[in-house]
């Protein structure tokens, strides 16, 4: 008797209990939905925008959907109307931009890689100050850095150059890309590299025969973090560069800005998606990669 | 000779990597703070004036009104992310269908450019044909949302568009902080009869202490050097009701040509990011040290 009412209890418990994680779970997709909707809304207007006409757009609301899928302000964005006083597009800047990352994201990728294998696997007295001391860089606003920076371009007539932003973007990544190398290469052993030595291999064999090899993750995810920081960089390229060596994020500013006519919202918005589509398929593609570099880029110390 | 090069290989491929940075970083901020006691105008000037660009910073109207945007952007930004950013880590460890589409959802405007997030959130907020006019076409005839024109309210679409951008940040933050705690210790507690909502409250959470010095160190220091997002948002205006300090540094500079004022100014916001920065690196490096 006892037993029975017990177990009968104990039923009507689970199945209360059951109800009740049901409830939470429907709860639970509601939120996460919720707050989706609020991350995906602005892209979805974006994209809309920039397939409809003015006309659709001063009709409908945010969400409208267009009537026809209508690229023609993604052309204008491009290229532009090929008329017209300040008939500015995208596509002079959009390589200035590629011009200026390519190199910039090599060179601090390969300085970067150097430091971080000196100063793990060829360790001396004070190497981890001179990490903190590279470390550091990380974190100072650029605005400390701006005024002498300007000068110094100036000096060596590099100013308003692509040039001028490829040699700011490197030195100025070369916190982060040692950071990553470092925090990589600290974790494969030391003795690959003593029994390598002893073969008689040199600083140079050890470097491209062990440890290159096995770099591929990490010069993924150094890649991709230098190559976001740079194409979406605004603040050095709006100082430093103005006019024609602009790169794509400026150009998009002023684009945007420019109010010498009618304001066309769905070109403005065909020029942003233009300007982010870059990162945005990188991240896509290699989220994982992407979002390591972002945490231990931010994280590890 | 060539012993001794051998030898010294290490230090000289490192070489670069230093003299870079400490020209680049250490030197250019040694001259900017130097500069920030001198009387420069549009060139620099060499002679020391003393703390007078302090004084005249802090006695300005812009100034403050900038210190003030950045205090009530910092704290909202900060809390408004790391509430967003526990909430959606913690739902999404709740083994949760189409967990990777919903990450990649939070996460994607993280690989946007600010310019292109204000580009985006300005065409919405805009209130002649923006969500004020969804919502009046929908039926609400007196809906109005005109924060991004209405000098008290326009900080606050900057709270907007930064929480939009960083709070998945903040999440991924933390679902990676909660992965790392074992199953066992989940387990344990559930035998000794404790609820979901216990296990996070009393355990879990308190847990994540060293997330949340991350995510505070780390939007603290995206909120000081905010300068991107609200030229592309607001411009610092209307007026000048959303002007913050980085932007006021390059107005000054660049703009109004008073180079001394504007060095004094990144002086400060130097000093604000060192503050939060040393002590965030002292505690790292004594617990790597530590491990």
């Amino acid at each position: 008797m006892q037993a029975n009412t017990s177990a009968s209890s104990y039923k009507q418990l689970e199945q209360k209990s059951k109800l009740t994680n049901m409830f939470l779970r429907w709860f639970l997709y509601f939120v996460l939905i919720l707050f989706a909707s609020y991350f995906i809304f602005p892209l979805y207007v974006m994209v809309v925008t920039s397939l409809k006409t003015m006309e659709e757009i001063r009709q409908g609301t945010l969400l409208t959907w267009p009537s026809a899928l209508n690229f023609e302000s993604w052309a204008v964005a491009w290229g532009g109307r090929g008329y017209g006083a300040g008939d500015t597009f995208l596509r002079p800047y959009f390589w200035n931009s590629i011009k200026m990352v390519v190199p910039a994201v090599f060179f601090s990728t390969f300085i970067g890689a150097m430091a971080g294998y000196v100063l793990t696997k060829w360790r001396f007295k004070g190497d981890q100050w001179i990490f903190l001391f590279l470390l550091f860089g990380c974190f100072i606003p650029f605005q400390a850095i701006l005024l002498p920076m300007a000068r110094t371009l100036g000096v060596l007539g590099i100013s308003n150059s692509i040039l001028g932003l490829i040699v700011v973007h490197t030195v100025y990544g070369i916190p982060f890309t040692t950071l990553f190398f470092r925090n990589y290469y600290v974790s494969i052993p030391t003795e690959l590299v003593k029994a390598a030595r002893i073969d008689g291999a040199g600083f140079f064999k050890i470097f491209f025969k062990i440890l290159l090899p096995i770099s591929a993750p990490i010069i993924v995810v150094t890649v991709i973090w230098q190559f976001t920081q740079i194409w979406n960089d605004f603040l050095f390229g709006s100082t430093f560069s103005f006019g024609e060596a602009a790169p794509i994020q400026v150009a998009l500013n002023n684009m945007v800005l420019s109010s010498t006519s009618v304001k066309e919202y769905n070109v403005d918005m065909a020029s942003a998606i233009i300007a982010g589509i870059p990162t945005l398929i990188v991240y896509v593609l290699a989220g994982k990669y992407f979002i390591r570099g972002l945490t231990s880029g931010a994280v590890k110390g | 000779m060539l012993k001794s090069l051998e030898k010294n290989l290490p230090k000289i491929v490192l070489a670069p990597a230093v003299g870079l940075i400490s020209w680049f970083v250490y030197g250019f901020v040694l001259w900017t703070c130097y500069i920030s006691f001198t009387n420069s105008k549009i060139l620099p000037k060499y002679e020391l004036w003393g703390v007078g660009q302090y004084v005249k910073l802090w006695a300005s109207r812009k100034w403050l009104i900038a210190v003030d945007n950045l205090l009530i952007f910092t704290a909202l930004f900060l809390i408004i992310c790391i509430v967003l950013g526990i909430i959606l880590a913690i739902f999404l460890d709740q083994k949760i269908r189409a967990e990777g589409v919903l990450r990649t959802i939070y996460l994607y405007p993280m690989a946007l450019s600010f310019i292109v997030t204000g580009t985006a959130w300005k065409w919405i907020l805009n209130p002649s044909l923006g969500i004020q006019k969804m919502f009046i076409d929908w039926g609400f005839e007196n809906f109005t949302f005109d924060w991004l024109v209405n000098r008290e309210m326009a900080i606050y679409t900057i709270v907007i568009a930064g929480v939009w951008q960083s709070a998945g940040f903040v999440m991924a933050l933390f679902l990676a902080g909660l992965r790392s705690v074992e199953d066992e210790i989940v387990k344990a507690a559930k035998i000794d009869g404790a609820g979901l909502f216990t296990v996070y409250w009393k355990i879990l959470i308190p847990m994540m202490r060293p997330v949340f010095f991350t995510s505070f160190v780390i939007l603290v220091h995206i909120s000081i050097k905010s300068y991107d997002l609200i030229v592309a948002l607001t411009q610092g205006g209307p007026g000048i009701s959303t002007t913050m300090p980085a932007l006021y540094m390059t107005q000054t500079a660049f703009h109004k040509s008073q180079v001394g004022l504007s060095a004094a100014s990144a002086m400060m916001m130097f000093m604000a990011v060192a503050a939060v920065i040393i002590p965030y690196l002292y505690s790292e490096l004594r617990r790597e040290n530590a491990s």
